[in-house]
């Protein structure tokens, strides 16, 4: 880092003033995951068979392709927001850390993009047999 | 990160003795990130061979049901009831109740032993069936 101005110097490494939205997203998501985590699991489990037939079935009702949509925004943008702050806390270079952040992202939006498309593919019956 | 090396150092993880608190908090982030990346691909998994066809689900099940496949799955229902109890844990602190020392050690011991007997309730009687099935 060269000279340059006090404030050329600072910037873009103090408090972006987002924490609290970080902190609250974080409460919300969590509210989110343990209702639908837990029908999620519970449901699996009342199911007679996990068998291709069954499961796809099962996903293609609307009351289960809906919960099943916003599990999977929920929990994917919960371990986005929880994943961000293991990695600002144990790494410790600035490039490390960028790395990380953008894999997470990258990881996150397209694990959900990909959980997503295949849920709406399931439901809306375009599933070869 | 920079650090002026005048300024004293606090003092850090290695010279604390190690208390339930402490290893629920890392339990927390532990467990989060491997559900995050084992969860969450096996997840996206399932959902791909699913929509994918009856043959990707084949080797999806293949796979899911093999020795390994259900020791990842015995690792996942813990991390879960263990990432759910501690999480429940931090709602309970997050309102400001719960930090009496004894009350704290309290409930960082049962946030720990309670996945432990969840686990286990869940996957005795599976392994029970399976142990039967293979000896017949």
């Amino acid at each position: 880092m060269g000279g340059g101005t006090g404030i050329g110097r600072v910037r873009g490494l103090g408090s972006a003033r987002h924490g609290s939205m970080h902190w609250w997203r974080q409460r919300v998501t969590a509210v989110g995951n343990l209702l639908l985590a837990v029908w999620f699991v519970i449901s699996l489990f009342r199911l007679p068979a996990l068998d291709h037939a069954t499961v796809t079935a099962w996903i293609g009702q609307p009351l289960v392709a809906v919960p099943l949509v916003l599990l999977t925004i929920s929990v994917f943008y919960h371990f986005r927001l929880g994943l961000q702050v293991v990695v600002e806390d144990y790494i410790h270079e600035e490039a490390g850390k960028v790395f990380f952040v953008l894999l997470l992202n990258f990881y996150a939006i397209g694990g959900a993009a990909l959980a997503i498309f295949s849920i709406l593919k399931i439901a809306f019956g375009g599933v070869p047999a | 990160m920079s650090r002026n090396p005048g300024r004293p150092l606090s003092p850090h993880l290695t010279i604390w003795k190690w208390g339930p608190h402490m290893a629920v908090s890392i339990l927390h982030r532990v467990t989060g990130s491997g559900l995050a990346v084992v969860a969450g691909l096996g997840f996206v998994w399932w959902l791909v061979a699913a929509a994918s066809g009856a043959n990707a689900y084949a080797t999806f099940l293949a796979c899911a049901t093999s020795p390994i496949g259900y020791l990842f799955a015995i690792g996942l229902t813990w991390s879960f009831f263990q990432h759910l109890s501690s999480g429940v844990r931090h709602f309970v602190l997050d309102v400001g109740a719960g930090y009496e020392l004894r009350t704290n050690k309290t409930w960082a011991v049962v946030v720990m032993a309670a996945p432990l007997m969840l686990t286990l309730l869940v996957w005795a009687p599976i392994l029970a069936r399976a142990l039967k099935q293979g000896g017949n």
